[in-house]
């Protein structure tokens, strides 16, 4: 039986998480002895099923609509459904998206199938796959097996595969169009077009230094002291999840999953316990310090300097010692 | 409008972790439990949407016997009467378990609206909310910022990757999963809590709801996440570590 990797593209672009997801799918078919089947969802995504076909794959399919140029739960859920009751897959993978995490559910519960979101690793087992997931906020990591009847639907957390791991093809795979028939009256959920908010947004992206603040700053009283610090370091501030809900720093400040995915030179995590959906926007950072009080924080697992410190005591003295050397 | 909102209880923030026997779950003993945040936002959202409509809104749950007081919880910011669906092994229940026993709580009554936080603190799947509705046949919308109800459509401001936003309009009834930060959470007052005693809370055993909890997938193991990077944790005064990590940062890692 195959694996089936579903990518996500928009407007003849790729989600540069599909990338990560192909190289997570090259690493089951090879484990598991199986085809890998490439598929590409869409209304005029003829030149991307070409690229993907150039990859080490063993076919790509085509799912291709107009009805599907844009995406809603119903099209895409009786798309892939289709598409799934052709290729047979016994695994099928996607890029843990804010898409997928919409529209897999969805699917999965339809098929009657279980759906194992925002794996971080596999391994392999008797020819079966494990799947290691985060619990508790990324304190715990589980191994993960499903049961029930194929497909097994899977999620890869952005960042858990390098796309630069994508194995190329020594000749193109073969291209194949999966009818689908989709019926637009059936489709309940309409949605307008995509828009942004802050219209002066930070580029926190081209920052090389970055101080950003989690729950363990406590009060919005204490934001000015991380303020200090960043400017003390010539970097900007950002923050976690919880701040800006909180409304203590704008939205614009903030990495994660939901906010910024930034990639800086120094990222200074201060009071930042961790969690997941923070993490993957910023463990791409060359340099990572966290201080925090708990030493139990996930955010020393990816950090190459740890202080287990009150914050509050540290970022004073760091400051007098920034203005002491200069 | 008849609102339902879904709350897991789940162990507080701060718990320190020791595994199971088996170390497939953690340890109960010595926890303190508390409503998963994300649900927190959802509740509010409901409670908003009925001062403003009118109605009535049911919190609904899932749980072992201890998750009554997550439910009391919700009757004391406001809510008109709980649903406890209780069994001790919806605790390592998988979100499939989870979803098809609210849908048959919820599929009994009149719903307009059913709102679920974003995804659990514990397991994280992120997917009870999504498998609710299609087991209700109803349309859904995810990441939810914003929820105009006043005609009989729903006009939701959904979050998009990276900053980005989209309005979505969908029929009722309708599920919705909401993002944390939509609102302002308020706490139990006083009296709120006084009232909530006299509150009606329904219990379920699976079997009157004729459900079977089969788990589609299953922790074999849980364990320490193995560090990423060798931490190299700096100790010591505070003016002495600050001076350390400013020398490691010029010229170990060399980016100052």
């Amino acid at each position: 039986m195959s694996i089936l990797l579903v990518t996500e593209q928009q407007d003849g672009k790729w989600h540069r998480m599909s990338l990560e997801a192909l190289a997570a799918a090259q690493e089951a078919a090879t484990n598991l002895d199986s085809p890998l089947v490439a598929a590409v969802v869409g209304s005029g995504v003829g030149q991307l099923a070409s690229e993907l076909a150039s990859k080490r794959v063993s076919e790509v399919a085509v799912i291709e609509s107009p009805e599907l140029a844009q995406y809603s739960p119903d099209g895409f859920t009786s798309a892939l459904r289709q598409a799934i009751e052709q290729v047979k897959p016994r695994l099928v993978l996607f890029p843990h998206t804010y898409q997928v995490r919409d529209l897999v559910p969805k699917l999965a519960a339809s098929l009657g199938g279980c759906f194992v979101s925002d794996i971080v690793d596999m391994r392999f087992e008797d020819g079966e796959p494990i799947f290691v997931r985060q619990l508790f906020q990324g304190k715990l990591h589980a191994d993960v097996s499903a049961s029930g009847a194929p497909p097994h639907l899977v999620s890869v957390q952005s960042g858990a595969y390098r796309a630069d791991a994508v194995a190329e093809g020594a000749t193109p795979a073969p291209i194949r169009n999966l009818p689908v028939s989709l019926d637009a009256g059936a489709v309940r959920t309409q949605a307008e077009p995509p828009y942004q908010d802050a219209k002066d947004a930070v580029d926190l992206g081209s920052a090389p230094i970055i101080v950003s603040v989690g729950r363990g700053i406590q009060d919005p009283d204490n934001i000015p002291q991380a303020e200090a610090l960043a400017k003390a370091l010539g970097g900007e501030l950002a923050a976690s999840r919880p701040i800006c809900d909180n409304g203590w720093l704008p939205l614009e400040r903030q990495i994660g999953s939901s906010g910024q995915t930034v990639a800086p030179n120094l990222y200074l995590a201060l009071g930042i316990s961790g969690a997941i959906q923070h993490v993957v926007g910023m463990k791409g950072a060359k340099t990572i310090v966290a201080i925090n009080k708990d030493a139990g924080a996930p955010i020393f697992e990816i950090a190459d300097y740890g202080i287990v410190a009150d914050l509050f005591d540290v970022v004073p003295k760091l400051i007098e010692a920034l203005e002491d050397s200069n | 409008m008849n609102i339902f909102v879904c709350v897991k209880q789940v162990m507080a923030r701060d718990s320190v972790i020791r595994l199971d026997e088996g170390a497939t779950w953690v340890r109960d003993d010595g926890l303190t439990f508390e409503m998963n945040e994300p649900d927190t936002y959802a509740l509010e959202e409901a409670l908003r949407l009925k001062e403003k409509h009118g109605g009535e809104v049911v919190a609904v749950t899932a749980g072992p016997a201890r998750s009554a007081s997550t439910l009391r919880e919700a009757l004391a910011k406001g809510a008109d009467r709980g649903i406890h669906i209780e069994d001790d092994r919806f605790v390592e229940a998988d979100t499939h378990a989870t979803a098809s026993a609210l849908a048959a709580a919820i599929g009994r009554e009149r719903h307009d609206l059913i709102l679920t936080g974003l995804q659990s603190d514990d397991s994280g799947f992120g997917q009870t909310g999504v498998i609710l509705a299609e087991r209700l046949g109803l349309p859904h919308a995810t990441i939810i910022m914003e929820i105009d109800a006043s005609d009989s459509q729903l006009r939701c401001k959904r979050e998009l990757e990276a900053g980005w936003f989209q309005t979505v309009t969908l029929p009722q009834p309708a599920l919705l999963t909401i993002q944390s930060g939509i609102n302002k959470v308020r706490y139990a007052t006083l009296m709120g809590i006084k009232r909530a005693r006299k509150k009606p809370l329904q219990r379920y055993t699976t079997d009157e709801l004729g459900i079977e909890i089969s788990a589609q997938q299953s922790v074999r193991r849980l364990y320490q996440p193995q560090q990423a990077k060798q931490t190299v944790f700096l100790e010591g005064g505070s003016r002495e570590v600050a001076d350390e990590l400013l020398n490691k940062l010029r010229f170990e890692a060399r980016v100052l």
